[in-house]
């Protein structure tokens, strides 16, 4: 006998949750896996000891009946009946409780039944991941579509033999624009070009893109520093928009959805682009596009290196290199907003004033990585408990002298040069900890994703980040976009706007 | 009898939450309202039927009895014997449940009482309010 169990937050009230789960033949309509299904003998959805008959879109078919029910618990038990799976003697439960701090939904879903010996590793994921938390997936997203549709009942009927409602088809290509780089080198071999975004497949999305942000890793995939494209191809990794079509097995997005991404591989400076859509997330109403494509990136990077590389608390140090940076500065009021004190190091005075505005108390104006001193005098000789570094190499003697003894240093970039190697007996001095992070290993499953988005989302309205976009260039004009950047002359964030 | 139900969804794994919380005697850890709190007799403040005596920031002392604690279903259950809300036969209930999605914590926390007569309302929202979503409020932002 196994027992899987999962549970999961819907994002609306407990009777609009449940006026849909109460009906046994609803899942039609909002589960992903669901082909086609019917209550037998036309009885009431809510009779207990109904039958539903249904397919599932992998072909398998199955008979459940319902158990029993509650309007009071808010509580559905059903078992199954016949299966063309290998699952014996199956009973679940789900259950919803009212969310009262800000009117959500909470879902317990739990079975226990019997599968062949070896494989209830396997049926824990197919029912648990497979059926219950794509359940859940599938039910905000069915919630989101009633909203716009403006009522359940416009988007199908409320009884009797349903059939899945599909995404329209797969149709011709969009043409669009996009700027692909003719070979590794300087911004002028990136030109203006037509795209074609294909027709999703399974778990792909099609995206309209209106902002595409732009990245310092973009100059160095331009220049061939980082081996991401072979060229011809567009470079970019954020972009934001509003989702075209969906293929099959995409159960998060829906036409019409604005959203967002920060990924890999590169792709993103283009008007229409067709990815995968497990690294897409959808926007909140009070975030705009042109934000989204401003922050994802850099607010999900502050995101990750404050609360999962480390776990900045109230009193700890926190040193920002680049203070006066895109990410610098988002890291500068996050950490003083979680309670840090925050000292950064910058280039010039007129960049040490953004950083002090950004919550950096103590910004040190130097221009040959020299910061160890004034650190260590801050903070009475004990240094900093954790340094942000994306210099690198220029900066490895002055950031070992000015971390504090069990202090975390984090290299996220090395802006000047590649660190070859670290003598492990330079750490074993300080018992320093040392992270070399990448924010794409964090945003690597959809569930962290959906978290660190989520909290990009929290700050942006807690004012712990911001947008600040000072520069807008037509999609056409990255080539100068590119040039600004590294002219180092600009502040603040860029977006391209196909 | 009248009950009162408060819950919220906490952004971190339960069993981080339910460290914090299975601790009879951490009110002033993890609460906005108590000045401080100690289990009498010097029990542990895991022992069955201990009791905490706490003041809250206003001066009140309350009296709180241990009836459960669950740390395989995360779920603690405590009685009133004195407080100056003058409530009888007070039982409440804390419970967290982790969210698989997210790796989230789901946390209710509910209660029943007799309230004086009039007071029915006032104390309702005293409780669901004042007591539990503003300690599930504090509690959020030193899980943060």
């Amino acid at each position: 006998m196994i027992k899987v169990t999962r549970s999961g937050i819907i994002d609306a009230p407990i009777a609009a949750v449940w006026d849909l789960l109460r009906d046994l033949n609803s899942h039609v309509d909002w589960h992903p896996a669901i082909d086609s299904s019917e209550i037998e003998n036309g009885e009431p959805p809510d009779q207990v000891g109904c039958v539903r008959s249904f397919r599932l879109k992998d072909g398998n078919q199955l008979r459940e009946q319902l158990l029993a029910l509650s309007d009071r618990d808010f509580l559905s038990t059903y078992c199954i009946l016949d299966a063309t799976l290998p699952m014996r003697r199956y009973v679940a439960t789900l259950q919803l409780k009212p969310v009262t701090d800000g009117n959500l939904t909470f879902w317990h879903w739990q079975s226990t039944f019997d599968v062949p010996k070896g494989r209830e590793l396997e049926f824990d994921r197919t029912v648990g991941d497979g059926v219950y938390t794509a359940g859940f997936e599938g039910m905000r997203t069915w919630l989101r579509r009633g909203r716009r549709a403006g009522s359940r009942s416009a988007a199908a009927g409320t009884s009797g033999g349903r059939s899945h409602v599909g995404t329209p088809g797969a149709g011709a290509a969009l043409q669009g624009q996009g700027i692909f780089v003719r070979r590794h080198g300087g911004a002028g071999e990136m030109a203006l070009a037509t795209v074609d975004a294909a027709a999703p497949g399974s778990g792909e999305v099609r995206i309209r893109q209106t902002a595409v942000g732009v990245n310092y890793i973009d100059v160095y995939v331009r220049s061939g520093l980082y081996p991401m494209i072979v060229p011809p191809a567009v470079p970019g990794v954020e972009a934001a928009g509003v989702v075209v079509d969906v293929g099959p097995g995409v159960a998060h997005l829906l036409p019409g959805d604005r959203v967002a991404y920060a990924c890999l591989p590169p792709g993103s400076y283009c008007s229409v682009r067709t990815m995968a859509a497990d690294q897409v997330v959808v926007l909140p109403e009070d975030v705009t596009e042109e934000t989204a494509a401003a922050v994802m990136l850099k607010g999900m990077s502050a995101e990750y290196l404050l609360h999962r590389t480390t776990r900045v608390r109230p009193g700890d140090t926190v040193l920002v290199h680049g203070a006066a940076g895109g990410l610098g500065l988002m890291l500068c009021r996050w950490a003083a907003q979680l309670g840090a004190r925050v000292i950064g190091t910058v280039s010039s005075d007129e960049k040490a004033r953004l950083a002090r505005e950004s919550g950096c108390e103590l910004p040190i104006v130097t221009g040959d990585y020299r910061f160890a001193g004034q650190v260590r005098e801050a903070t009475g000789g004990r240094g900093a408990d954790v340094i942000f570094d994306g210099l690198g190499r220029e900066a490895f003697q002055e950031n070992i002298e000015a971390v504090a003894v069990c202090g975390h240093w984090v290299s996220y970039g090395q802006a000047s040069g590649p660190m070859e190697s670290v003598p492990l007996a330079t750490l074993t001095a300080k018992s320093i900890t040392l992270s070399r992070p990448v924010i794409f290993h964090y945003t690597a499953s959809r569930t962290a994703l959906q978290a660190i988005a989520a909290n990009v989302f929290k700050a942006l309205r807690s004012g712990a980040i911001r947008a600040d976009i000072r520069h807008r260039y037509p999609l056409a004009a990255a080539a100068q976009a590119h040039r600004d950047l590294e002219s180092r002359a600009t502040t603040g964030q860029l977006v391209l706007l196909p | 009898m009248i009950k009162v139900y408060t819950s919220t969804v906490l952004d971190s794994p339960a069993h981080v939450v339910w460290s914090i919380v299975r601790d009879f005697n951490a009110l002033p850890k993890w609460t906005p309202f108590v000045a401080d709190s100690r289990i009498e007799q010097n029990l542990p403040s895991d022992r069955i039927g201990c009791v905490r005596n706490f003041r809250t920031n206003d001066g009140g002392i309350i009296r709180e009895q241990l009836l459960a604690l669950s740390d395989y279903d995360f779920q603690c259950v405590y009685s009133i014997l004195e407080s100056p809300m003058g409530v009888e036969n007070y039982i409440a209930t804390l419970k967290l449940t982790p969210v698989t999605d997210g790796d989230k914590t789901f946390a209710e926390w509910s209660a029943e009482f007799d309230p004086p007569p009039g007071r029915e309302q006032e104390l309702a929202d005293h409780v669901g309010q004042a007591v539990f979503q503003a300690a599930f409020t504090h509690l959020k932002q030193r899980l943060r």
